[in-house]
């Protein structure tokens, strides 16, 4: 995505006016919200339903998940939706989403 | 927070039972009240709870006892599912999230005041109200319809519930060699591909049971409004001289007596069963208290935050909303579209900034039989110079064809999306 650089500097001046404190806690829910993208189809804070066989990806070490992530993009692994999910996600978001949901207790 | 809060009258405080609230030290808890609790209006409940740490009271007003699903209800049309299957009780949402559920309806609301007025006669008091009430059946848009369906002949099922078991079984009382129809409104209409699924599924049941009856798709738009290809070569392989698809036939009336709908060009259509889908709009209490500010059918929000583009601090979700470019009425976006509203909402009632650049995305399967699945896939980013969401380009798209695997990804996303919803 071409715009992201703008919009994160967008997103900077609009936190710089906060307090510190603020300004994390209002970053912190921006990047819950993001991330809530995935929950739709992979749970809740990551975490997989049981017997559901999409996996679960809360816990799951970042590296690992941006690696996915950028395969799904480039085509190097193949799948029956997240190719074309991948694909929405800039490669600042999915390092914010993999962050998240390597903090997540599985 | 700058919000002041709380009830206005001790009627609302006794029945929602709020009475400990007052002793929590918290001098001023915002409260935001959800109206409806579908997709959209059950996540907004969970999720303004989960990201304000449980801070902000949820009081849900909804007059189901249980959430029953639309998507996956096609399944029990066919047959394959049951409808205690796709059916989600609201007590995760007050057992595990301390939502307030009120199991009632929204007479009325007071912008001004910020209040809204329960069925009952109780008043209660919000900081922010979401409404997300789905869609209203219009009725009148095809003659003879409301009575036709209230005698319980020609049924919609379109809402989930009761009309979906009764469909079912019009379907298996019916003789082989007998029609089914249904009738497909113009669009926008809740799940465009709805109405092909629900005649793939009757398909299967025929093919199996019924083999010399006929499912036709009589529909008010020019051609297939989603998937189109991908279900067209379905119906052309695996329902061969079974299926047929009309386009250009909108419904203009319905005769009870004989089974019959009239169409404004072509000629009258009678059928074994009858299913016809009026058109629709946003629910009935966003039209009545002129929410529904787009052609008095939708609802325009803002869509950085959903709120309502005619009243402060009243966020409207779902079907109810004008759509934004590629943007389906389908309740995997009204879930994505709740959590964009709550972040804002938590946001703004901590006087924080809301978040410049929200995204979503829609996951949409349609099974063609009772295994095999076909899905539309798309991601939304908002797009600030033009205030809407757009399709991140690039992304997105659908199957190559049908296959068991998406089969089994299906039943997984809708029991996954009921937790995220619901549980």
């Amino acid at each position: 995505m071409q715009n992201k650089p703008i919009q994160l500097a967008a997103l900077a001046a609009l936190l710089a006016a906060l307090p510190a404190a603020q300004a994390q806690d209002a970053n912190a829910l921006y990047v819950r919200s993001l991330a809530a993208n995935c929950s739709n189809c992979h749970g809740t804070h990551g975490r997989a339903i049981d017997g559901g066989v999409v996996p679960g990806i809360a816990g799951m070490p970042a590296p690992y998940m941006v690696n996915q992530m950028k395969g799904f993009k480039t085509g190097t692994r193949q799948a029956a939706v997240m190719h074309q999910i991948a694909k929405g996600y800039s490669d600042a978001q999915i390092e914010q989403l993999a962050a998240y949901f390597a903090a997540q207790s599985k | 927070m700058q919000r002041r809060s709380f009830v206005q009258g001790g009627v609302a405080l006794g029945v929602l039972g709020l009475a400990g609230c007052a002793t929590t030290g918290t001098p001023s808890k915002a409260r935001v009240l959800v109206v409806g609790g579908g997709y959209g209006g059950a996540t907004a409940a969970k999720y303004v709870r989960l990201l304000s740490d449980y801070k902000i009271d949820v009081v849900l007003v909804e007059p189901n006892d249980a959430f029953v699903s639309c998507p996956m209800s096609n399944l029990v049309i066919g047959g394959s599912r049951q409808i205690g299957e796709i059916t989600t009780p609201y007590t995760g949402l007050s057992g595990k999230h301390g939502v307030r559920v009120v199991k009632d309806t929204v007479a009325g609301i007071d912008v001004a005041k910020k209040t809204a007025t329960l069925a009952s006669g109780a008043t209660i008091a919000w900081d922010k109200l979401v409404l997300s009430p789905g869609i209203d059946l219009m009725w009148d848009s095809i003659a003879g319809l409301k009575d036709a369906n209230a005698s319980g002949r020609i049924l919609q099922a379109w809402k989930a519930g009761p009309e979906t078991v009764a469909l079912r079984k019009q379907l298996e009382a019916m003789r082989d060699g007998g029609v089914y129809a249904i009738t497909v409104p113009e669009a926008p209409y809740r799940c465009p591909p709805g109405p092909y699924e629900r005649a793939c599924q009757v398909a299967s049941y025929f093919k199996a049971a019924k083999p010399r009856s006929k499912v036709l798709i009589l529909d008010a738009n020019q051609d297939v409004t989603s998937k189109g290809p991908l279900f067209k070569k379905v119906w052309a392989d695996q329902y061969k001289g079974m299926v047929e698809f009309r386009g250009q036939h909108k419904a203009v009336a319905v005769d009870a007596a004989t089974n019959t709908v009239k169409f404004e060009v072509h000629d009258e259509v009678k059928a074994d069963v009858l299913n016809v889908l009026p058109t629709m709009r946003a629910g009935a209490i966003a039209v009545r208290t002129g929410l529904a500010n787009m052609n008095a059918r939708w609802c325009g929000v803002n869509f950085l935050t959903f709120e309502s583009t005619v009243a402060k601090d009243v966020h409207v979700l779902g079907d109810s909303i004008q759509i934004a470019p590629g943007m389906p009425k389908s309740g995997h976006m009204a879930n994505s579209q709740a959590k964009v509203a709550a972040a804002a909402i938590v946001a703004q009632l901590n006087g924080w900034p809301v978040n410049p650049a929200p995204m979503i995305n829609n996951t949409c399967y349609s099974y063609v039989d009772a295994k095999n699945v076909i899905h539309v896939a798309s991601v939304h980013q908002y797009v600030a110079a033009e205030k809407t969401f757009k399709t991140v380009a690039g992304s997105g798209g659908v199957s190559s064809a049908p296959n068991e695997l998406e089969g089994t990804y299906a039943w997984s996303w809708a029991r996954t999306i009921w937790a995220d919803s619901l549980a």
